[in-house]
């Protein structure tokens, strides 16, 4: 059974240049904004949400509710985060993001592709609101709440297990961070997926090298990653994380392991300006109305 | 006082129990046996998952089991699930406010396994993790009808669990109920409070105490979390000399802590005596031991109480009733833990 039959990388380019300008523009009315993780996944991104992954479609982009309330004994929604990937069927993929400090660029990816309101990003951070700064399960795109880094491959293998006990035909697939294999529960959920053999789990990194101290080579290095994941059982591809087809390409392959697909990325791709920005990538806030004003020059030439 | 005793009171209840509750499953983390349900894997082996010596993991693959209408029941120690996992627990299981059962066996200092395996503070954090709920088993009844009580609640359970040789204090016709606390005696001396295995200790002691004079109030507490049973504050309000509190658990955060918010909420105002371990870690000894070097005994139930009526019961050792040992080589246990 294909997976890829619907995808147009076309559309994809669109996304991935559409997620970039849209989070350079947040950055830039909010005085800061994840803009190198924008940068670094944006091919990723467009590739999850522009086909290869397959989520239902929605008739309209939802508008993201208030706060609904945390889950609870009094039965509070606790997935509508997931509301935003379309209804669930045995056969439909499911998406399961990781790094919940994508938010920002997750939500941009959400709007390129007509499920979320273009104006979301209004609400991004506004307290009582959904689009929040570190996503969680009632934020657009998330399923579970991970802002606490490398719960979310524990929790995905979970479910691709029970879909498994359920003879479901779909994927699960996780978005991850490398900064993310530096945390043991990584390996963990590494080798159990491995022994159950969990081919339809299937991981995405945004290998982009950096984190919040800086590159993660200098503060904790993970490498090679691709060499330590087959050793735990893993069919593994490393790829070039803005060739689009490339991602395409991995992202087809039907294996009986489960499978990952390491995006090596650079975080300042399509924003050449960010380069003065090294080494510290995590989070752009502008030194002053100088650097803002040749961001936003950026930003016209990117819309041009 | 002599009880029948109940070998592997979890094992094939559990077993007979979930034959007709396919969503049902178990998780372990290589205490498989040392947690009564080898025989369960045996039986329902499509329904048993070895997650290995990983339970950070473990918590999140419970976590997507019960997002996708599974029941994960996590049977391992106590220290297991809430010490090493506890932001697992936290993030992966109790925020989203899953049906994870958490099976916690050893709870407090009933294993000679020292330190590492002695859950002293689980109740503790376990009262502090919102959307949980918490229950202790005291005897085989109870460690055989919680499963109904877990099994009805919406959201996330941590079960104090008993295992291997286990008395049968209560009649199999009164199952464990939520947030019920079993009223064994009234009186209005004193008003006595305990839970877990420290039930079955306090009534070495009770009947003694009562045959010198004290009539006493005593509850047996199986529910932690919530702690709004009305019986409660209505037994404490009765008490004239006062309360004393008993659990196989630090004195911050447990029972004691419980009982000291509920009568400060009703503004009682008689003393509070909490025996339990005083902010110490324990060591590897038996369980016997342990009670008597950490005051966790009879013999501290009777001083406690004398101090608080400021007389001696004149109650010498050997009349409290022969304390039960459970051989630390039972053949009842997987291994000497």
């Amino acid at each position: 059974m294909s997976h890829t039959s619907t995808v147009d990388t076309t559309e994809i380019e669109r996304i991935a240049a559409g997620i970039r300008r849209r989070v350079l523009e947040h950055t830039l009315t909010n005085n800061g904004g994840y803009m190198s993780q924008a940068c670094s996944a944006a091919e990723l991104l467009g590739c999850l949400y522009g086909g290869m992954v397959d989520l239902a479609p929605l008739p309209a982009p939802l508008i993201p509710p208030a706060f609904p309330g945390t889950p609870g004994p009094n039965g509070i929604n606790r997935r509508s985060g997931a509301d935003f990937h379309g209804p669930t069927s045995p056969s439909a993929d499911r998406l399961v993001s990781s790094p919940a400090h994508y938010a920002l660029v997750i939500y941009a990816a959400l709007i390129e592709t007509g499920r979320l309101d273009e104006n979301a990003l209004d609400d991004f951070n506004r307290d009582g609101g959904t689009v929040e700064m570190i996503g969680a399960e009632h934020s657009p795109g998330f399923e579970t709440t991970t802002g606490s880094l490398a719960q979310a491959i524990s929790q995905a293998g979970g479910i691709a297990l029970a879909r498994r006990l359920k003879n479901e035909t779909g994927r699960t697939w996780v978005f991850m961070s490398d900064g993310e294999f530096q945390e043991g529960q990584t390996w963990e959920a590494l080798n159990a997926a491995s022994f159950y053999k969990l081919s339809k789990l299937r991981v995405i990194v945004d290998v982009n090298g950096g984190q919040c101290d800086g590159p993660m080579d200098t503060v904790m290095g993970i490498e090679p990653l691709a060499e330590r994941i087959a050793a735990f059982g893993w069919n593994v591809h490393s790829v070039d994380g803005h060739s689009i087809e490339a991602i395409l390409e991995a992202g087809a392959d039907e294996n009986d392991k489960p499978t990952m697909i390491l995006c090596y990325t650079d975080p300042v791709r399509g924003l050449p300006i960010l380069e003065e920005r090294r080494p510290v990538l995590h989070y752009l806030r502008f030194t002053g109305e100088e650097e803002q004003a040749r961001y936003q020059a950026a930003l016209e030439e990117m819309s041009r | 006082m002599s009880y029948d005793i109940v070998a592997r009171p979890h094992q094939q209840n559990f077993i007979d129990w979930a034959a007709d509750k396919p969503e049902v499953l178990v998780l372990s983390a290589d205490l498989t046996n040392s947690c009564e349900v080898g025989k369960w894997r045996d039986t329902y082996p499509e329904r048993f998952f070895s997650m290995g010596m990983a339970e950070q993991n473990m918590l999140g693959y419970a976590a997507g089991l019960a997002r996708e209408g599974f029941e994960p029941w996590l049977h391992t120690f106590a220290v297991f699930l809430y010490r090493r996992p506890l932001d697992q627990l936290q993030m992966s299981v109790a925020y989203p406010s899953l049906k994870v059962r958490l099976i916690a066996f050893l709870p407090g200092i009933m294993t000679p396994g020292g330190v590492t395996h002695q859950a002293i503070e689980d109740i503790a954090i376990m009262r502090a993790i919102p959307n949980m709920t918490v229950l202790e088993v005291g005897d085989a009844t109870e460690a055989q009808s919680v499963l109904d009580v877990a099994h009805a609640i919406d959201g996330p359970v941590y079960v104090r669990m008993l295992r291997g040789e286990v008395s049968r204090i209560f009649p199999e016709s009164e199952p464990f109920q939520l947030n019920t606390a079993r009223i064994l005696s009234t009186g209005e001396d004193l008003t006595l409070i305990t839970s877990g295995i420290m039930t079955e200790e306090a009534l070495r002691a009770v009947p003694m105490m009562q045959e010198r004079g004290l009539s006493i109030t005593h509850l047996h507490i199986s529910t932690l979390k919530p702690f709004d049973d009305p019986r409660v504050i209505s037994a404490i309000a009765r008490a004239r000399h006062g309360v004393i509190t008993m659990e196989n658990h630090i004195t911050v955060g447990g029972l004691g802590s419980a009982v000291a918010e509920l009568m400060a909420e009703h503004a009682v105002g008689v003393p509070l005596r909490r025996i339990g371990v005083r902010d110490t870690y324990a060591h590897g000894a038996s369980q016997k031991y342990l009670m008597a070097e950490l005051g966790l005994d009879a013999r501290s139930l009777v001083e406690t109480a004398e101090s608080l009526v400021g007389r001696s019961l004149g109650i010498n050792d050997d009349e409290l009733t022969q304390v039960r040992t459970v051989n630390v080589h039972s053949s009842a246990k997987a291994e000497g833990l």
